[in-house]
């Protein structure tokens, strides 16, 4: 047992928790006036903990603490990085979102900030404890975010219904958790990982509780992550919420929940691969197919982002779930690619969120016929609006492209007939993907404004416009140079040896 | 006849089946609330029977854990119905439903 702390690998952790504790304090004790100093002090604490991230990175050092509960290794950092990257992101989008309230409000950063912490502290947990513990840091304070405009019923609704799921989907997750613990007598994923082995090797009486445990915590997860048929709440939250926490919502507390799942599957009950590799592979294609067709006939464009963020889960899941079906030697492969595909499509949707934001402010309305004629209103929005779109369709040159193809190779390549069929379902969808994304295009390009439309000729915020430049240039950069991304891919290597893969 | 921690785990079990009924039936807010909170107190029920089988003090440490985070959610849960209380004068969930497709 090794109990000592190594501070550098915790330290991006801990500049967080000193933003967190700085934000709290500036904001009892400073005049209102100066308020929007907890902004800036939030955005100056996530740039901060990038910091020892890097140099953690750059160096060779790697830890393993508290009895191998919280690892730092190259999975982790990666995840960390895309956490840090999304929040700094959502903390941007939030600013004018915030300022434009009734009163200035600082608990709002600190909630936000809560909750990257949370994702972080996911990212390294190898322990049932700590994970539950992560997750729920993660989505606690977003139940409150989500309804963060109090006095509108829509968010209200948006933000009960989230914490009603969510506090169901931690019920369910936890149960399985206690009833894993209660089969194998472990709370330690690798120690858990050899029980289970000897459970499916040689002990058939245990195979059915062991079966339901998982069973529960892929439910569980199922429900953090919005795949269908756990998806329900998602719509109604995206839309009620506000804008910046949708974003946040749909990118860093869903790929917090793949985070979860990926390690409990992957480290902890890889051997009973029989039992979830196909409920992972039915997740996958429901998600895909249900997603994409109600996305199909959705007005609303916040509404079709939450509808397209559902079936782009479904896409993740593909190679993960494609290589499960297939074996257990596969699956590293498939979680390389299923890692692949999470980090560009962070980015992206990040992006599109962004154009949405300033859209829906230039024209008043988020619902699509509002938009159309934007493109004459407001070129530059459109363009960018047509890359994220574009590149969440899977167009080359753009990041989408790439995801996409080392989606396809990866479940291909996988071989065994039941990760065709799954490549097949996932080609149909992305042709009915690329339907919508394709009609938003048209309605901002070829279609002539409404009668009596107005548009709003305040500048958006500089703060967006930086995110929407930063957002851009990375969508075209992945894409025509992928080898970019590959880099993160490599970094599941790790978890790959330490499953011992 | 000896009571063993089978009959605990029966006992977490139906107590998680009866929470999951509540939620599945009742449409006010406070009582799905309150039902979940029974389901989290089967977990625990769970995680002390097993850890007392086993002999793991695993299982006694995760219980506080779970106490913390539900506590903690009871705060945020009533936080909310208290918002949306304050728009509807009601916090019946088949009200809330502005949002759909």
């Amino acid at each position: 047992m090794s109990w000592e702390i190594d501070y550098l690998a915790l330290l991006p952790e801990i500049v967080v928790a000193v933003t967190i504790l700085a934000v709290l304090s500036l904001d009892l004790f400073l005049p209102r006036r100066l308020k929007y100093w907890t902004a800036t002090v939030a955005v100056l604490g996530v740039t901060l903990a990038a910091i020892p991230l890097i140099v953690i990175w750059a160096g060779d050092a790697r830890a393993s603490m508290f009895d191998g509960s919280f690892v730092v290794d190259d999975f982790a950092l990666v995840l960390k990085g895309l956490f840090l990257v999304a929040g700094y992101i959502t903390l941007l989008m939030s600013v004018s979102y915030v300022e434009s309230d009734r009163y200035y409000q600082g608990e709002y950063y600190l909630l936000l900030l809560c909750s990257i912490l949370g994702s972080m502290v996911m990212a390294s947990s190898r322990d049932l404890i700590v994970l539950f513990i992560g997750l729920e840091l993660t989505t606690g304070p977003l139940f409150m975010l989500a309804g963060w405009r109090k006095g509108d019923i829509r968010s209200n609704e948006a933000s009960l219904k989230y914490f009603i799921l969510g506090v169901l989907s931690t019920a369910i997750l936890l149960w399985g958790m206690s009833m894993l613990f209660g089969v194998t007598g472990a709370v330690q994923f690798g120690e858990i990982s050899v029980a289970v082995d000897t459970i499916m090797a040689g002990d058939p009486d245990m195979q059915p509780l062991l079966g339901l445990a998982i069973m529960f915590m892929l439910v569980g997860f199922g429900f953090k992550v919005s795949a269908v048929p756990f998806h329900f709440w998602a719509p109604d939250t995206y839309e009620g919420a506000p804008t910046p926490v949708t974003a946040y919502l749909s990118v860093s507390s869903k790929a917090a929940g793949f985070v979860a799942l990926f390690t409990v599957v992957y480290l902890a009950v890889p051997g009973a691969v029989t039992f979830w590799g196909p409920a992972l592979w039915a997740l996958a294609a429901l998600s895909m197919t249900v997603a994409n067709l109600a996305a199909l006939r959705q007005s609303n464009v916040v509404r079709l982002l939450a509808y397209s963020s559902i079936a782009q889960a479904g896409f993740m899941l593909v190679p993960f779930a494609g290589a499960a079906v297939s074996g257990r030697d596969k699956l590293g492969e498939g979680l390389q690619a299923t890692v692949i595909y999470l980090m560009i499509y962070a980015l992206m949707n990040l992006g599109a969120f962004a154009a949405v934001i300033v859209a829906a402010r230039r024209t008043g309305t988020a619902e699509l016929a509002g938009w159309a004629g934007l493109g004459r209103r407001d070129p530059r929005l459109a363009v960018l609006m047509a890359i994220f779109f574009f590149s969440l369709a899977g167009i080359p040159p753009l990041a989408g492209w790439f995801a996409k193809f080392v989606m396809f190779q990866s479940v291909i390549s996988s071989g065994g007939l039941a990760g065709g069929v799954l490549a097949v379902i996932a080609a149909i969808n992305a042709v009915i993907a690329f339907y919508y994304y394709a009609r938003i295009a048209k309605t901002i390009w070829f279609e002539s404004p409404p009668e009596g439309a107005e548009t709003f000729e305040d500048a958006p915020a500089g703060s967006l416009v930086w995110v929407l430049g930063v957002a851009a240039v990375v969508t075209i950069l992945v894409g025509v140079l992928p080898d970019i991304s590959g880099f993160f891919g490599r970094a599941t290597q790790v978890l790959v040896e330490a499953a011992g893969g | 006849m000896t009571v063993t921690p089978g009959w605990y785990m029966t006992l977490a079990a139906v107590l998680f089946a009866i929470g999951l009924l509540g939620i599945l039936v009742r449409r006010n807010a406070l009582i799905m609330f309150m039902c979940v909170e029974l389901m989290l107190n089967a977990v625990n029920l769970t995680f002390v029977a097993a850890g007392r089988a086993l002999g793991l003090i695993d299982g006694q440490v995760s219980v506080f854990f779970v106490l913390v985070v539900a506590a903690a959610e009871v705060v945020i849960g009533l936080a909310i119905i208290v918002a949306v209380f304050r728009q509807r004068s009601s916090a019946s969930v088949d009200e809330l439903s502005g949002l759909s497709g």
